[in-house]
C-alpha cells in the first residue's frame, strides 16, 4: 500500500470538507473494498476519510411507510435489527448471506452502493425496491443512481448519508453464492410493491452491473407465482461470461433465482 | 506518521506509526504479536482474525488508525496464564490443526461464533459461520468438531460463573 493521510471526523460537514482539501480523496466506510484494493496498488488515495465513526451516518430507523438506513450501517447491524425484519425480511436475509462473517462485522451498506461492484448483493435490493439514496446534496431515485459497472451517480466528494426503502406489499432474494468470494454468481431480488407493481432486480448477471429484469417484471405481475416464470426466457445478450458460468447459464440463472426469491417473499 | 492509542490483550498501547498501517502489523511489527497470522492478500482466509470490542475482524483489513481507542484481543490474550482458554483446549483435544497457521484465525472466529450463539450450535450454523476463514490442512472435520466440543465446555463455564 502506498502512502496516505488518515482522517477520522466527527460529522458529515467535516467529511466533505476533508475531502475538498485531500489532492486525491476518498472516504473509507467499512474498508473491505478500499483496503484489498489499496493493498494491490490498484487506489492509492493521498487522503482517506472515514466516515465510520460519523454517528449521524449509523443507525435504522422507520417511519409509516419506508425503512431508513444509514450509509454506515453495517451489515451484522442490519440482519440482527428487530425493526428491519419487521418491515423487510428479505433485506435481512440479504445481509445473512453477504460475504463472511467478518465482511459482515465491517462492511456497509453504502460503501457497497457507492462501490457498486456488478456481483454486490445491496444494489439488487436498492433498484427492486425503488430505494431513494439520500446524500449530504439530494436525494436520488434508485432507478437514477446506478450507472454502470462500478459507476454511480454520486458527484466527486458527495456522501451518501442514507438509504429509504419504501415498504413493499412481498419481497424475496435468492442468490447462487459463488463458492470461494460468496458474491453473487447471479443474485435476484423481486418486489410487490403496495400499489401492485412488481419491479425486480438481478445481480451478478448483466456486463453493466445491477438491471431490473422487464421479462420477469411482466410475468410476474400477471401472475405472482414461481410457475409463471416457467416460459419465460431470458436473453444471454450483455450478460457476463467467465469461468465461473457463461452467459446463457446467468441467464437460466436469472429464472431460476427469481422463481426461488418469490417463492421466499410468498 | 500519527499516533495510535488503543488497548491490547487489557493494556493501553500506544504506538507512532504510518497511516497506511493495517492493524495486522501493528500488532505483528510493532507489539510482536506475532500469532496473528496473514495468509492472503484479498482478505479472504481469515488467518488475522482478531477481536474488535468482541467483534471478530480481519485485521489485516483494518487501518490501524481505525481501530484507534478499541479494544482489541489476539490469540495471545484468550488463555489465563498457562492454563488454555476452553476453545484452545477444544482444538488441541480434537485434533483440530495440522501445520496451525490457520489456527489462531480459527480460534478467533470460533470464540465469536459461541459468543453469539451459545448453546444453540449445530454443525451446520458451525460450518457456514467458518465461511470466512480457510484451512489447507485439516478438511475442516475436526475444527468443526472442536468448536462444538467448545461451544459445550464454555456454556459450562459459563453457568459456573
Ligand atoms: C472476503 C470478502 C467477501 C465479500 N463478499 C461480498 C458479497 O458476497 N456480496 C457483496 O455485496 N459484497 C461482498 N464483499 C464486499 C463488501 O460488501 C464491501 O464491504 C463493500 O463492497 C464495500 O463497503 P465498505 O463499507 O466496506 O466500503 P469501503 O471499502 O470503505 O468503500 C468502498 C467505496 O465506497 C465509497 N464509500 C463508502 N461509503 C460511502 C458513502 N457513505 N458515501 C459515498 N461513498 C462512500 C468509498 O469511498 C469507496 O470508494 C466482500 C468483501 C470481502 C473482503
Ligand atoms: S490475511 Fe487473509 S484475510 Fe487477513
Ligand atoms: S492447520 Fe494448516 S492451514 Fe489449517
Amino acid at each position: 500500500m502506498y502512502q496516505t493521510t488518515y482522517h477520522c471526523p466527527s460529522s458529515v460537514e467535516e467529511a466533505a470538507a476533508l475531502f475538498g482539501k485531500g489532492s486525491d480523496s476518498k472516504y473509507l466506510a467499512g474498508g473491505h473494498t478500499l483496503i484489498p484494493v489499496m493493498k494491490q496498488r490498484l487506489a492509492a488515495p493521498s487522503d482517506v476519510i472515514d466516515l465510520g465513526k460519523i454517528k449521524e451516518l449509523v443507525g435504522i430507523e422507520v417511519s409509516a411507510d419506508a425503512l431508513i438506513i444509514k450509509a454506515a450501517t453495517t451489515y451484522f447491524d442490519i440482519l440482527r435489527s428487530a425493526e428491519a425484519k419487521k418491515a423487510i425480511p428479505a433485506i435481512v436475509h440479504l445481509a445473512s448471506v453477504l460475504g463472511d462473517p467478518q465482511v459482515r462485522y465491517r462492511g456497509t451498506i453504502g460503501g457497497s452502493i457507492a462501490n457498486n461492484d456488478p456481483a454486490a448483493d445491496f444494489p439488487a435490493a436498492v433498484l427492486a425496491l425503488g430505494a431513494t439514496v439520500k446524500t449530504n446534496k439530494r436525494s436520488i431515485s434508485a432507478d437514477d443512481f446506478f450507472k454502470g459497472l462500478f459507476a454511480t451517480a454520486l458527484d466527486d466528494g458527495e456522501i451518501i448519508t442514507a438509504i429509504s426503502f419504501p415498504n413493499p406489499a412481498k419481497a424475496g432474494y435468492s442468490k447462487m453464492r459463488h463458492p470461494a468470494s460468496r458474491f453473487a454468481l447471479t443474485g435476484v431480488f423481486v418486489v410487490k410493491t403496495k400499489s401492485g407493481d412488481v419491479r425486480v432486480a438481478a445481480t451478478g448477471a448483466s456486463q453493466d452491473g445491477v438491471m431490473r429484469v422487464p421479462a420477469v417484471e411482466a410475468a410476474l405481475k400477471a401472475n405472482w407465482a414461481p410457475g409463471a416464470l416457467e416460459n419465460v426466457t431470458i436473453s444471454a445478450e450483455g450478460l457476463l461470461s467467465d469461468i465461473h458460468g457463461s452467459s446463457s447459464y446467468r441467464a437460466n440463472l436469472v429464472k431460476v433465482m427469481a422463481q426461488r426469491a418469490v417463492t421466499a417473499a410468498g | 506518521m500519527s499516533t495510535v492509542n488503543l488497548t491490547v490483550n487489557g493494556k493501553p498501547v500506544s504506538a507512532n506509526v504510518e497511516d497506511r498501517t493495517l492493524l495486522v502489523n501493528l500488532l505483528r511489527d510493532h507489539l510482536n504479536l506475532t500469532g496473528t497470522h496473514v495468509g492472503c492478500d484479498t482478505s479472504q482466509c481469515g488467518a488475522c482474525v482478531v477481536h474488535i470490542d468482541g467483534q471478530a475482524v480481519k485485521s489485516c483489513t483494518v487501518l490501524a488508525g481505525q481501530a484507534s481507542g478499541a479494544n482489541v484481543t489476539t490469540i495471545e490474550g484468550i488463555s489465563n496464564g498457562d492454563e488454555l482458554h476452553p476453545m484452545q483446549a477444544a482444538f488441541r483435544d480434537n485434533h483440530g490443526l495440522q501445520c496451525g497457521y490457520c489456527t489462531p484465525g480459527m480460534i478467533m472466529s470460533a470464540i465469536d461464533i459461541v459468543n453469539r450463539y451459545g448453546g444453540k450450535l449445530d454443525e451446520d450454523t458451525v460450518r457456514h459461520e467458518l465461511e470466512g476463514n480457510i484451512c489447507r490442512c485439516t478438511g475442516y472435520h475436526n475444527i468443526v468438531k472442536s468448536v462444538l466440543d467448545a461451544a459445550g465446555r464454555m456454556s459450562v463455564a459459563q453457568a459456573a460463573e
